[in-house]
Order: structure tokens, then sequence, then C-alpha cells
């Protein structure tokens, strides 16, 4: 849009401290490990050494005779839990499956699977304890890769595994196949017969994990009436409740759960690991038992995202991409519940492409099981994708962003299932990238190349409550249940003021615990500044039709002759009779009593989005390495409420990119052992690995938002394993198809090449 | 087991403690002396969430064993802020937006003290590379360096 038609407003596009930012800068904001409750005790998990094995007994005397100990749990304390799947955001979990990943029942699927737990008075003696437990394992054989995983003779993980596609049962024979997704549209052998070009090529990448610095804990207090009470590092409360309260069998109601600081989550810290436990070691000891994990333990036993095997085999016709025919298989780890459909859904999504055939599979192997990461599924797809593009925008001479731009989805493209698209904005991001003082610089020098990559996600709406009370000095007390993983306090309470026509300053921001709050769900899908937005603004309506219906009965008029406008009250009849927001709060008392906002709602119109970034490298032909020289990453945000935060997004999504194309990979050997889980081995980027990435804000409002929000936070992950892998092609001449791009890949390529 | 006697100052006032053999500085801040300010993030000297000056010099707290801190001078993030007075740091950490979940915050801005300190000059290649023993995940790095350059600045016009 232009500058001309782009709403003024006074609080959004600002960029004030944030609410939290003081007790952040400080140490005294409480996080998930700062919990410390009267009586707290401190628990230890006993892990699988096996990556498969069967439990034939396990024996726990020792350590319950162990001095000090508290309390031991093992599976046999939970109750059975159901065969029933609940929403999570972006991913959904099998109830049954989510209780066995918990503790270990029967059978242990991947090496740091939780077999059982020890309470004590000290982490230390906890410990030793648990290294006490006699575990009797029956080993069986490892399946480790995806496409193995799939043949007809690979070691079954659940001997009960059917696969399904859309509902139905679809084999009658057991395999690791958990289900199988594929979109079909026009006549993809007819657009191959008569391509222009056609590319054709397999790409692999290996699982890899967020990366939140903070590692899971979970405090748990569980009285003798049976009221619980959870501290949690969570990046939805609620769905934190609803799964304890489903793995416990307990009512909701008799479970609160304290939202403390997360210290990053980016969709890993939606499924619950160490609650359940932590609760039955509270329940048998009496006392409130925290349990947190070592970094090890996060990596081998907490959801990475998975690791893919993608064939892509493209066509171009008249300039354009004309046919696309995909084959994703996508690694679940021990369960099922892969982000393959999100992959094989976004991965054709920038381009308007008439002719395809996508097949996509979600198959169990003997790691830890997946959970999200930022915009799940589409990196790995876009990573095989965009390469093949940018291939394919060789062969005809194009260039990469023109080829790309003449491709382009735009409003009323149909996506991969048939529903069109709406207002979106990737052609813009396109021209601002084809525009940027990066793309029009030279690239020059030996071994240096650029590279370019488009991305799509979602964004999600989902449900949200909040309420406000307004007091009579005319402040605002914003109480919300959307975990702030981000900065979102400042985007909330941004549009409050901007709803209600006051001060930012004025608005205080409240977290609440599920005690405090209505439902929200979690904080993913880039969806808490959309829709808890949209309940904030809806909230500030409430509290403006109140304001007026008071305003109406103190001046004597009708209700419609009294508008709310820029936080003030007047009278379109008589322009004596006025009053400010702050004038009518400090009468609540006297024209009925308190005034509260609220709103709750099932967000509808979530705005997909997509970004397109520039890498420029150098890689180092003799040892391999790759430095990023200059990257820029172009991103369609709808509109940008704090233009700070949702440029820290797009870096913090580009630099776990960056990593995830050049470093992070699950390093497994033959048994399934991980063997770089520390963040030694498994190195994320440093400050020194990175330069400076430059953001270029897109605002494309989404039609679905009074403000036009889209969401930030997970586009900018999906473009650049493909952006680096395109750069280093055009540095190297050589297309690397398997991720990571480590310096050990390139240099054995390269010298091979020789 | 046997517990220790330790003396030292912290933040600037005198502490005693009794702590274990095994057990680490980082544990007996958190858990013994309730500041939970410092962090922990991996417990084996790899992401620097645990910063803290000891005796001016800059060290994961996960990697001293607390019983080495006898008569030793410890400074924590609680007490880098001179009463209400955020330092530099924390201000331009607040005003650059250079922290998203903020799990890391408190080891970046001990880790930058230490730095500034010494070299208020510090130019963005000098302060990527002392702070490559902080780990963030959500950042990028980009707004901590600025932030970073933007506090040296002010510190340098504060001590001139
Ligand atoms: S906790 Fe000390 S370096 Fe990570
Ligand atoms: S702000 Fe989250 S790790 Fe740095």
């Amino acid at each position: 849009m232009t500058a001309a038609e782009k709403p003024s407003y006074r609080v959004i596009g600002t960029r004030p401290i944030r609410p939290d930012g003081v007790e952040k800068v400080t140490g005294k904001a409480l996080f998930g490990a700062d919990a410390r409750p009267a009586g707290l005790v401190y628990g230890k998990v006993l892990r699988s050494p096996h990556a498969h094995a069967r439990i034939l007994s396990i024996d726990t005397r020792a350590a319950e005779a162990f001095p000090g100990v508290l309390a031991v749990a093992t599976a046999r304390d939970l109750p059975a839990a159901s065969d029933e799947v609940q929403a999570l955001g972006e991913t959904a979990v099998n109830l049954k499956e989510l209780s066995d990943n918990v503790l270990a029942s029967d059978r242990v699927l991947y090496r740091g699977h939780a077999v059982a737990a020890v309470a004590a008075a000290s982490v230390h003696v906890a410990e030793e304890a648990a290294r006490r437990i006699r575990v009797e394992y029956e080993p069986l054989p490892v399946v480790l890769d995806v496409r193995e995983a799939m043949l007809d003779d690979a070691p079954l993980l659940n001997e009960r595994l059917l696969t399904r596609s859309m509902g139905k049962t679809i084999s009658d024979r057991p395999s690791n196949v958990a289900s199988k997704v594929q979109f079909v549209g026009g006549d993809v052998e007819k657009a191959f017969a008569e391509a222009d070009a056609v590319v054709e090529r397999h790409f692999t990448t290996k699982m890899v994990h967020q990366g939140y610095i903070e590692p899971q804990t979970a405090t748990v207090q569980w009285n003798p009436d049976g009221e619980i009470t959870v501290w949690a590092t969570t990046q939805g409360a609620f769905a934190c409740r609803g799964q304890l309260a489903e793995v416990l069998r307990r009512p909701a109601s008799t479970i609160r759960v304290i939202p403390m600081e997360v210290g990053g989550g980016f969709g890993g810290k939606t499924p619950v690991y160490l609650e359940p436990v932590a609760a039955i070691l509270s329940r048998k000891s009496g006392r409130p038992v925290m349990l947190t994990m070592s970094r090890s333990e996060v990596f081998e036993a907490t959801g990475p995202t998975s690791g893919t095997s993608i064939h892509v085999k493209l066509a171009a016709s008249g300039g354009r991409l004309t046919a696309a025919q995909l084959d994703l298989a996508y690694e679940a780890g021990a369960y099922p519940g892969s982000s393959v459909s999100a992959g094989a859904m976004t991965m054709l999504a920038p381009y308007d492409v008439e002719n395809f055939k996508i097949d996509g599979y979600d198959v169990v192997v003997n790691k830890p099981k997946t959970a999200a990461y930022r915009a799940p599924g589409s990196p790995a797809a876009a990573f095989a994708l965009e390469q093949a593009v940018d291939e394919l925008a060789r062969a005809i001479g194009a260039d990469p962003l023109a080829f790309r731009e003449a491709s382009s989805s735009r409003e009323g493209t149909r996506m991969v299932n048939g529903m069109p698209f709406p207002r979106i904005g990737h052609e813009e991001c396109l021209r601002a990238a084809m525009e940027s003082a990066h793309y029009r610089s030279p690239i020059e020098g030996p071994n240096r190349g650029r590279g370019v990559a488009s991305g799509y996600w979602f964004n999600a709406g989902m449900q949200s409550s909040v309420t406000v009370a307004v007091n009579t000095d005319g402040t605002v007390n914003l109480v919300e249940g959307s975990s702030d993983l981000s900065g979102t306090r400042a985007s909330l309470a941004m549009q409050l003021a901007e709803s209600l026509g006051i001060e930012y300053s004025q608005v205080r921001v409240t977290v609440a615990d599920t005690d405090s709050v209505g439902h929200n769900d979690v904080s993913g899908g880039s969806r808490t500044t959309f829709a808890t937005g949209l309940a904030v603004h809806q909230a500030a309506l409430d509290i403006q039709q109140q304001m007026r219906t008071r305003a109406a009965k103190l001046w004597g008029c009708a209700e419609d002759e009294v508008v709310y406008e820029a936080g003030s009250l007047r009278c379109t009849t008589d322009e004596a009779k006025t009053l400010t927001f702050a004038g009518m709060a400090a009468q609540s008392a006297r024209t009925g009593g308190p005034i509260n906002g609220r709103a709750s709602l099932l967000a509808r119109g979530a705005g997909g989005a997509f970004g397109t970034h520039i890498a420029d490298v150098e890689v180092d032909p003799e040892t391999g390495k790759v430095q990023v020289l200059r990257y820029t990453a172009v991103q369609d945000v709808g509109t940008a409420i704090h233009p700070a935060y949702v440029e820290g997004q797009i870096q913090g999504g580009a630099a776990q990119g960056i990593g995830w194309a050049l470093n992070e990979e699950y390093y497994y050997d033959d048994d399934g052992r991980l063997a770089n889980a520390s963040f030694l081995d498994y190195r994320m980027p440093t400050a020194l690995d990175l330069p400076a990435i430059d953001t270029v804000i897109v605002e494309v409002p989404n039609p679905g938002h009074p403000y036009g929000v889209r969401g930030a936070g997970e586009v900018p992950i999906v473009p650049p394993l493909a952006a680096i892998a395109n750069a280093i092609a055009d540095a190297t001449g050589h297309r690397f198809s398997d991720l990571p791009i480590s310096p050990r890949r390139i240099v054995e390529t390269l010298h091979h090449l020789e | 087991m046997r517990r220790t006697q330790v003396q030292a100052r912290l933040n600037g006032a005198d502490v005693d403690f009794l702590c274990e053999p095994r057990q680490s500085l980082l544990e007996i801040l958190r858990d013994e002396l309730g500041l939970t300010g410092t962090k922990e993030g991996c417990s084996n000297g790899n992401c620097g969430a645990c910063s803290v000056m000891l005796n001016g010099r800059l060290v994961n707290a996960c990697c001293v064993l607390a019983v080495e801190t006898d008569g030793a001078d410890i400074l924590t993030i609680e007490g880098v802020a001179d009463g209400d007075q955020l330092h530099p740091l924390q201000q331009a950490f607040l005003e650059e937006a250079a922290l998203q979940c903020g799990i890391c915050t408190p080891g970046f801005i001990i880790a930058a003290k230490a730095l500034l300190e010494r070299e208020p000059d510090a130019t963005e290649e000098r302060i990527r590379y002392w702070l490559a023993g902080n780990l963030c995940r959500c950042t990028g790095y980009d707004k901590i360096v600025k932030a970073v350059q933007r506090a040296g600045v002010q510190m340098k016009g504060s001590a001139s």
C-alpha cells in the first residue's frame, strides 16, 4: 500500500518500552525454574539408554530405600489414558501416546524416553537414587531413517499402527507410516510433457531442535484435597492444564496453572513432559516438587522438528512455473504427528501452479516425538522447493526473483486444498526484495554467491479471552492469558490503548493463571498479536459501548447520539456535552458501578503471510566454512504493531534458519544414540557467526483484523534454509541438497568434484 | 554430605552460606540465596546464561564450585542497577528491544558490562567476539549488539 492509504495511528507503529522489560533486565522476572513454593523439593527422571526396547520389569526398591528419597514414580502411577486427540495449536496429540511419552509403560521408543522419577530434598540425592532403579529391558531393532522406516521389512514401533488418510484407514497391515496426505490438481503428466524446462532433485534435512535457552521445568503441588497447582513454563497454560487433566484423569477445575515467564518456546513448549511426573511425585511425597531437565535431556527427550526426505520435480513453461510433483516423508519421531501435512500445504503456497501432485507421509522412527518448531513443516519444504525453483530459473535464464514474481500467488489464487487466497502479499515482498539496496548491489569476488528464497506460513487464529478493568483514575488493567514469549504484552497493550484512545502508559497488562482469565489457546501459530489482539479490540469496543450507555443517561440523550472518539465521549446533538475517558471512569460508581470490558472469541480471518530473503555468502573451499556476508529479510506482517519487536522476530527467525542451513542437526549413531546432545556439539549460531540481519517490513493489511495484523513470528524461519543453499550453489557451482551444509560436507563434496 | 561454610561479598554485601562440595555457585545463588536472576541454560559452560562477575572476572557460575568462592567478591544481575537507577546497559536493552523471551538477558548484561568497563569503545566485531560465549536463540543478536554499542557511548559520556 502507498503511504497515502496507510491509516494513521497514535500508538500502533511506535516503539514503547515493553511492560515486562524492567523485570527482565534486572533479573526479577520469574521464569519456570524460579518458582519457590514453601517446602519445595526436587526430582530427577530416569531415562532409557535404549532407542527401542521392551520394558520387562522395573524395580524401584533400592531407590525408595535410599536416604533422603521422598517418592518414586513410574507409569504404574498414571491412570490409563484414552485414545482421544487434543488440538495443541498447530499440532494435535493423542492422549494415550502423550501419557506413554510422559512415562513409558511397556516399551521405550527412543533413547531418553522417561521411565521413572524420584523426588528428594536435593536434586543430587534424587539423581543418585534414580540410578539405583533397576530396569530390565529387552532391546528391539532400531529404525532411524524416514525412508528406511517406510520399507516393508522395517522394524515396527507399533504393531497396531495402520496408515490413515482423510480420517480413513487405508492399509491392512501395520507399518511405520501413520498417515498419508495427498493434494492433486490439473494434469501433471501433460504439463511435464509440454514444459520448456524440467528440474528434478531429491532433498533431505535432519532433525533439529528449537534450542530455547530455558530447559523444560515444572513445579507441581498436589494437596490432599485434590487441588493441584502448577508453576509452568508453557506456551499455553490452558493446553498444559488440559493435557494434565487428561493424563491424570482429574477435573480441569481442580488444576491451576500459573504461567511463569517462558525462556523461549518456538513451538516446543506446548506438549507436557514433566508436569504429570512432578504431580505424581507431589501427591506421593506431600511436597511441591520441581523437575528440571538438563540440556542433554532437552535434546534427547523433548520434541525437535522432523528430519525429512523430499522429492521435487518442477516444470516451467512461458517463463513461469507450470507443474510440480512433490513427495514428502517426515519423521514423526516415536509417535505419529509430524508436520508433514503443513509441509505439503505450504510448499507451493508462494506460487500459482496449475498442475500439481503432492504426496506426504507421516512416519514413526526411534527418535523423540517431534513437536512444533516455528512454522512447523514449512522450512524443510521450502528448502527443497526453493532450490528447485532457483535451478529452474537458471535453466530458462531468468532472474530468480523475476521468475518468482511471474509465478507468484496473489489474491484469488487457489491453494492446493482448493481454497482461494484472500488478500496476500507475496508479490509485494518480491518487489521489495528486488528494489532493496542489497539486491541492487553487485556481489563480487571469488567463492562468493547470492541466493534468494521465499516462504509462507498460514498464521493461526484460535481462541482468546481477555478482560479489561477500568480504574477510576482513568488507567486500565488488561488481564489476558497468552504466554508472552517475545513482547506480546506490549503489542496487546498498544492495541488496547489505540482502541480506547488512551495512552500506552495507562495500560497495565497481566498474563493471568488459568483460574483468573477465560480460556486461551497456546501462544503459537503467530496468533497472539492477531487473535488476542482481536479480543483486546473487542473488549475495548465493549467498554466504549458501556460508556456510551452511561453518558446517554447522564446527559439525558439517546444512546445513538453519543459517540466515542479518540478517547472521549461527546453528544452529537449538544456540543457542550463531552467527557474524557478518564472523566467517565471517575464517575463509574455514580453511573452504575465498575466498568469492565470483556471478550472471548474464536478468531477467524487469520492472515497468511510470505517472506523473501536475500543471502550473500563466501565459501572457503579449504575449510568448508561459510561466512554469511550480508542478509536481508523481507516480510509481509500485515501491520507492525511494535516494529522493533517485529524486526526482532524476523531477525531471530532468520538466525535460526541460518543455523539450520549451516550447522544444526541431530547426529545419531546406528544404535539411536544422539551424539551431540549439548550446546557445545549441537552448535547454534553465536553473535560471531551472524552478520547484522537487515529487515524490510512490508505491510499489506490483513482484512480480517481491525488494524491489519497478520502475525510475524514464524514466516522468517521458512526462507533461510533455501536462501543460504542457493547462495552456496551460486558461490561454488554445486547444489547441496542435504542439510546441514556443514564445513565437512562442503569440503568432502568440493574435494570429490575435483 | 558434609557442608562447608563460605563467606563472600555478594552485590556489595557480606553473605555466608553452607554448601556441599559438589554444589556449583549457580546452584547456591539460585537455590540457597534466592537470587534467581542468574539463569541456568545448560549447566556445563556452553550458554552463558549464568554469567556473573567473580573478583572482577567474567565467569559461568555453573562452572564454579561454591566452595571456591570463600572470600570472593561476586556480582550478579541483581547488583547491576544502582537502587532504582538502571545501569546504562539495562536501559539500552529496553530501548533497543534487545530481548524477546529475556532468559539470556541477565547473562548478556553481565558479560557486556565486563567488556564495556574495560573497552567502552568496543567495535561491533569486538562485541560480537566477546559475546560469543552467550547464546540467545530469540533475537539473532543484532539488537543486543546495538544495545551494547549504545550503552558504551553512554558509559563513556558519563565517565568523562
Ligand atoms: S548454565 Fe552456565 S553456561 Fe549455561
Ligand atoms: S531473548 Fe530469548 S534467548 Fe535471548
